[in-house]
């Protein structure tokens, strides 16, 4: 692996997943905190097959194919929850959608 | 060659997810941003030697999720409804910014401490067949139940979506 250490990797990993939580904190358009949502599940999987490729074992494989299902299946409910947010109200601002703010 | 390839890979990723959170002007730019990032984490896969899971991360992600994305964005015609003007207050940005940073730097410091080097690992490691072989046997029940998973999801994206319930 020439001379990267797996460090690295989890590095890399740690700085895509703090992007991700930055833009949840800081953005307001739903479906851009719906991507940054995506790019933390990424992170997450990039550190597991590289923890994986450090054991050597390809357990850590699956489980990032696994949460690939998952994020697939939570995309799809997660888009239709903002079709119809803005068939009902009309904004993909989510500070518009604070009824159930107490 | 592989030093360079995770330098540019690496470079891409983080570029790709800082465009995907900065661009405040039109969501199918963060959408296009998005895509940058997975493809650049395909690659970082593919260097792990997880060849399998680099490929359904091309499909799954890049082919299928992002066209989701832009699929919905186009269909709600989104354009110019940016949230420019409703965006949190730059107290609540820098605050936020400043917490992930300095967390970000303790994560750094727990995951540098007691690294080992790579292990030598054989031909087949993260092939699709070894990754078949494993989900189809020790992880069998996982497999049926990620399957009844998506059937729930189906149903359910059907009925949000649907116009008019009766």
């Amino acid at each position: 692996m020439g001379d990267i250490s797996p460090f690295q990797f989890q590095v890399v990993a740690a700085l895509i997943f703090m992007i991700g939580v930055v833009g949840v904190l800081t953005r307001r358009n739903i479906i851009v905190m719906f991507m940054c949502i995506e790019l933390m599940l990424n992170a997450a999987n990039l550190s597991l097959v590289a923890f994986s490729r450090e054991v050597g074992d390809d357990q850590g494989q699956i489980f990032a194919f696994m949460v690939m299902v998952v994020a697939a299946v939570e995309v799809a409910v997660g888009l239709a929850i903002i079709i119809s947010l803005v068939r009902n109200r009309d904004t993909v601002n989510i500070e518009d959608a604070s009824q159930m703010k107490w | 060659m592989r030093t360079g390839l995770f330098w540019i890979f690496s470079v891409a990723a983080l570029a790709g997810s800082v465009g995907v959170v900065a661009n405040v002007r039109n969501p199918i730019n963060s959408a296009l941003n998005l895509v940058v990032t997975m493809l650049a984490l395909a690659g970082l896969y593919v260097l792990l030697e997880a060849q399998f899971v680099g490929l359904i991360q091309v499909m799954v992600y890049a082919g299928a999720i992002v066209v989701l994305f832009l699929f919905v964005i186009m269909l709600l015609n989104l354009r110019g409804s940016g949230t420019t003007g409703a965006e949190v207050q730059p107290l609540v940005k820098i605050a936020g910014t400043a917490v992930v940073a300095i967390s970000s730097f303790f994560l750094i410091r727990v995951l540098s401490t007691g690294r080992a080097p790579w292990p030598d690992v054989d031909a087949s490691y993260g092939t699709t067949r070894e990754i078949g072989e494993a989900l189809y046997t020790d992880y069998a029940l996982a497999v049926q139940v990620a399957g009844v998973l998506l059937l729930a999801g189906i149903l359910a994206a059907v009925v949000l979506a649907k116009k008019k319930l009766d």
